[in-house]
């Protein structure tokens, strides 16, 4: 049963689409997986640079970063030692995917699969995707912060401008609710509602900074609890609601940042399970139309050629190591669940009593919709996939002389390397936890911040950088505290 | 469904504001990254794009992370030999199993530069930033070729292609407004009279009645005769050449190539012309260039053999400061021309040949310059030209005096020569 859809490695529309047909054929009728419409932009590898450097945002506000980012990229790129990304693919409804011109047919039904199939039904099915980004407002917001912003620069300078935005940038990373679900984004409403904000704040005095301080007549203030009662962890959102000197504008533009960078939240969280299922998707699905005949032997080689270099993993000790591949993980993790579930031996009936022997596509969905890196290894991570990949976590505690190996692929090391890999992908440990902690209302107006230490890490150096970007936005002094694992609270910077 | 989109054809240049605005904030470090880059580049490639360096740590965008310390536990692939429990040396810094919270360019080396390339626009920007001409006058002069077209109104007749049809129909309405309006207003007239006939019980065969329908046809004839527009209410865009106050400009190159000069100095003095040529030809599209050389006798040559040519010989200063009096009465009339020059020497000179070259130029060449710059080349001491132009300098404000010690030297002196001097 041969009918080979093409045998020329040169691709076309008229190709592109056929395989696209058959790659939805097989993802929705034969897999069930449920993706957003597609919408597939075919780019060359110029803009391919440009879409790189605006973080793989269609479209983003100016500044500096970017267009360093740019120049970073297109160095790299011509003198040849990055290849670019095969595909960018954007969380949106319809989901945006680009294809590279230069690709080869087999690259790009790769792509296809990979990002139309597999990153999509991602964005449409994972719960963090679903709780915290609005597919289908993100472009319009994206137009809606772009415009804005370069009204702000007429407005207000170019300079102005980009101090604020170096600022909040700053801050990104601090700028994300964790727990509360935003409110979901769309064009027209924001625009509406940005305008009622600040004729609203334009009207409004500010209670809290009316009152000249009251001293009393022996000489103390006004003692009063703790404000905010609750350290607050979202700074950015915090600034912008309560920094007094702020404008209007400037208020609008860090919730700007803070909205995108709530959208960028879920796959800085995601990102092995995100790049496993999608490889995963784009090795089974093209796996399958060579199965029906579709492809031919030179095509499928191509497709694996590249494939095993996506999911390639360096040893701890080669030179060109740098951490574990999210990729390699990934596509291992989702490839044993399905082993497990189709031939499961008896140790995987002793770890996953749960899912051995079961519907490995329902068990993949379900793995797929309600996880994040950081349980799914939790859960899932199998110790055949630890021996595979020869797991070793090492303990660094900076009291002593030299490191040690806590725990190898060994029938004692399993439980603690999985609990010490599925750390790992904890944001929570990986970001400092900084909060607001205190402002001084009746005295200098100072905002103090709290860092909590983690397993005793300190922060790094640019503390009094970062402390400079913190005091330009709420136009008071700023300290840092840092508390150890005993309470103790030390003062680690000052912006006066 | 997908939905397939081309967008090949789109622009590519998305990023090109976010570039401009990255060079923008890091000039200063641009600047020096450039100016570097002269001092250690050789003659021919100073044109030429250029890779710069910034220090990475300049232009960091900061975050709160952690720093080294306190415990933490990573897991790596790949183990060969480990058992659990094993002790295993630090690694040096930045070594290979890192402590997995490490950025980019912190690895090992320490700073790291940021490294990209400047196009050869963007680089001579930079590098010719805020330098000019002094005392540059722009003369307006009579029979000059040098015209610029400029928007003069309307005109009735033109070109087809400078139609304005907006111009045009407003003429048209206007004009049968106006053409129309008595018979219009005679209509009006008429209609009113035959309905207030009619009302009073008029019979419709009545001669007032058929009179007064005739009028109102015939009125009604001549209104939609009038043409909608008409060849006299076209209006053209007009446009008028006027004659543009140019500069003009000529700069002469003068330089020492006796043996005195030896290699060295030959290629330090070509470079400062080099670096004078690229100036030029940047900032000025009408500037004429007389490239003069000499030893005991000089010659006026072309560019290229200019800078690439050698020669020996003794040093007659004199000979080329003749040949540029001569080459300026001749074809550069300082009324019309703005006159620059530049020289550069070791110094070296016949001894009675330097009053001679100090005449010449406070008598005869200074009174036309706009601007005379002087650079010798030497590290030793200097001889009696060096004096000897130190009296020109007393006499003549626009004459300028420099000297160069080694390469590094050399393009700070050059902004120091040309840098744009406030009037």
């Amino acid at each position: 049963m041969r009918n080979v859809i093409s045998e020329s490695s040169e691709w076309t529309f008229p190709l592109l689409e056929r395989f696209d047909r058959e790659l939805a054929r097989l993802a929705h009728d034969h897999y069930r997986l449920d993706t957003y419409a597609n919408q597939i932009e075919v780019i060359a590898s110029e803009q391919m640079i440009d879409a790189y450097s605006s973080v793989g945002l269609p479209i983003s506000y100016h500044h500096w970063s970017f267009g360093k980012q740019f120049v970073a990229t297109e160095q790299t790129y011509r003198r040849g030692q990055m290849g670019l990304a095969y595909e960018i693919v954007i969380n949106s409804d319809p989901c945006i995917a680009y294809l590279m011109e230069e690709n080869t047919l087999p690259m790009q039904a790769l792509v296809i699969a990979h990002a139309c199939y597999g990153h999509n039904s991602f964005f449409k099915g994972n719960y963090l995707f679903r709780t915290w980004t609005s597919a289908d407002a993100i472009v319009d917001y994206l137009v809606f912060a772009r415009n804005y912003i370069a009204r702000c620069e007429e407005r207000y300078g170019q300079e102005e401008v980009e101090l604020l935005l170096d600022s909040c940038h700053a801050l990104m990373n601090h700028g994300v609710d964790r727990y509360k679900r935003p409110a979901p984004l769309s064009m027209a409403e924001e625009q509406r509602r940005q305008r009622e904000r600040e004729a609203y704040l334009q009207l409004q005095i500010n209670d809290l900074w009316r009152t000249i301080p009251r001293i009393d007549a022996d000489g103390n203030g006004e003692q009063e609890a703790r404000w905010p009662e609750e350290p607050q962890e979202n700074i950015l959102y915090f600034l912008e609601k309560n920094a007094p000197l702020l404008e209007p504008w400037q208020r609008e533009i860090l919730r700007i940042v803070r909205k995108i960078s709530q959208y960028f939240y879920p796959q800085r969280q995601t990102q092995v399970m995100n790049e496993g299922w999608a490889t995963f998707w784009h090795y089974t699905l093209l796996n399958h139309l060579y199965d029906e005949g579709f492809v031919s032997d030179g095509f499928m080689m191509e497709v694996l050629q590249s494939h095993t270099g996506v999911v390639f993993q360096p040893p701890f000790d080669a030179p060109y190591y740098s951490g574990i591949n999210p990729y390699a993980l990934g596509f291992a993790m989702m490839r044993d669940i399905r082993r497990i579930c189709e031939e499961p031996t008896a140790e995987d009936r002793a770890w996953f009593p749960d899912i051995a022997g079961g519907d490995w596509l329902a068990v993949l969905d379900f793995a797929m919709r309600n996880f994040k890196d950081e349980s799914f290894i939790a859960q899932f991570l199998s110790p055949r996939v630890m021996r595979d990949l020869r797991l070793f976590a090492v303990a660094d505690d900076d009291r002593e002389e030299t490191l040690a190996v806590s725990a190898i692929h060994d029938e004692g090391g399993y439980r603690a390397l999985r609990q010490a890999l599925a750390d790992q992908y904890n944001l929570g440990s990986r970001e400092p936890n900084i909060q607001v902690f205190n402002v001084d209302r009746w005295g200098d107006r100072s905002l103090t911040l709290r860092h909590t230490r983690y397993n005793r890490r300190p922060l790094a150096e640019n503390v009094d950088e970062m402390l400079r970007h913190v005091r330009r936005l709420w136009g008071f002094p700023v300290r840092l505290e840092s508390v150890d694992g005993e309470g103790r609270v030390q003062l680690v910077g000052e912006q006066r | 469904m997908s939905h397939f989109i081309d967008r090949r054809l789109n622009g590519k240049n998305k990023s090109a504001v976010n570039r401009q605005r990255f060079l923008q904030r890091y000039k200063s470090q641009l600047k020096r990254a450039v100016t570097d880059a002269v001092n250690r580049r050789s003659i021919t490639d100073v044109a030429n794009g250029e890779r710069v360096g910034i220090p990475s740590k300049d232009i960091g965008e900061p975050v709160f992370h952690h720093g080294p310390g306190g415990t933490r536990e990573t897991v790596h692939p790949g183990n060969k030999d480990f058992l659990s429990g094993d002790r295993i040396q630090r690694p040096p810094e930045g070594g290979g199993s890192g402590s997995g919270q490490g950025r980019a360019g912190r690895g090992g080396k320490g700073e790291d530069d940021f490294v990209f390339e400047l196009s050869r626009d963007e680089f001579l920007d930079l590098l010719f930033e805020d330098l000019a001409l002094p005392n540059l006058v722009r003369n307006q002069l009579i029979g000059t070729n040098e015209f610029k077209y400029a928007r003069a109104g309307y005109a009735t007749d033109g070109a087809p292609t400078n139609i304005d049809v907006v111009r045009s129909l407003k003429g048209a309405i206007a004009r049968r407004t106006a053409l129309g309006a008595p018979h219009r207003g005679r209509l009006r007239e008429a209609e009113a009279e035959l309905e207030a006939l009619l009302a009073a019980g008029a019979d419709e065969t009545d001669a007032r009645v058929l009179a007064l329908r005739e009028e109102i046809d015939r009125l009604k004839t001549r209104l939609a005769a009038l043409p909608f527009i008409d060849t006299y209410d076209l209006r053209y865009q007009s446009f008028v050449k006027r004659p543009e106050p140019t500069s003009k400009a000529v700069m002469l190159c003068i330089m020492d190539v006796s043996g005195s000069m030896d290699q060295v100095r030959k290629s330090l003095a070509k470079r400062f012309f080099i670096l004078l040529y690229l100036f030029l030809q940047r900032n000025y599209d009408h500037i004429d260039l007389v490239f003069i050389r000499h030893h005991t006798i000089a010659q006026e040559v072309d560019e290229q053999e200019f800078f690439y040519s050698r020669e020996t010989g003794g040093t007659v200063v004199s000979s080329a400061l003749n040949l540029a009096h001569e080459i300026l009465t001749e074809r550069y009339d300082s009324q019309d021309w703005n006159i620059y020059a530049a020289q550069a020497s070791d110094g070296d000179n016949w001894d009675s040949d330097s009053a001679i070259c100090r005449d010449i130029l406070v008598s005869r060449l200074m009174p036309l310059m706009r601007y005379y710059a002087y650079v010798e080349i030497t590290p030793r001491q200097h001889q009696s030209l060096w004096y000897a132009y130190q009296d020109v300098r007393a006499a003549h404000r626009n004459f300028a005096m420099q000297e160069i010690g080694g390469g590094e030297d050399i393009y700070p002196v050059f902004r120091e020569l040309f840098k744009r001097q406030e009037v």
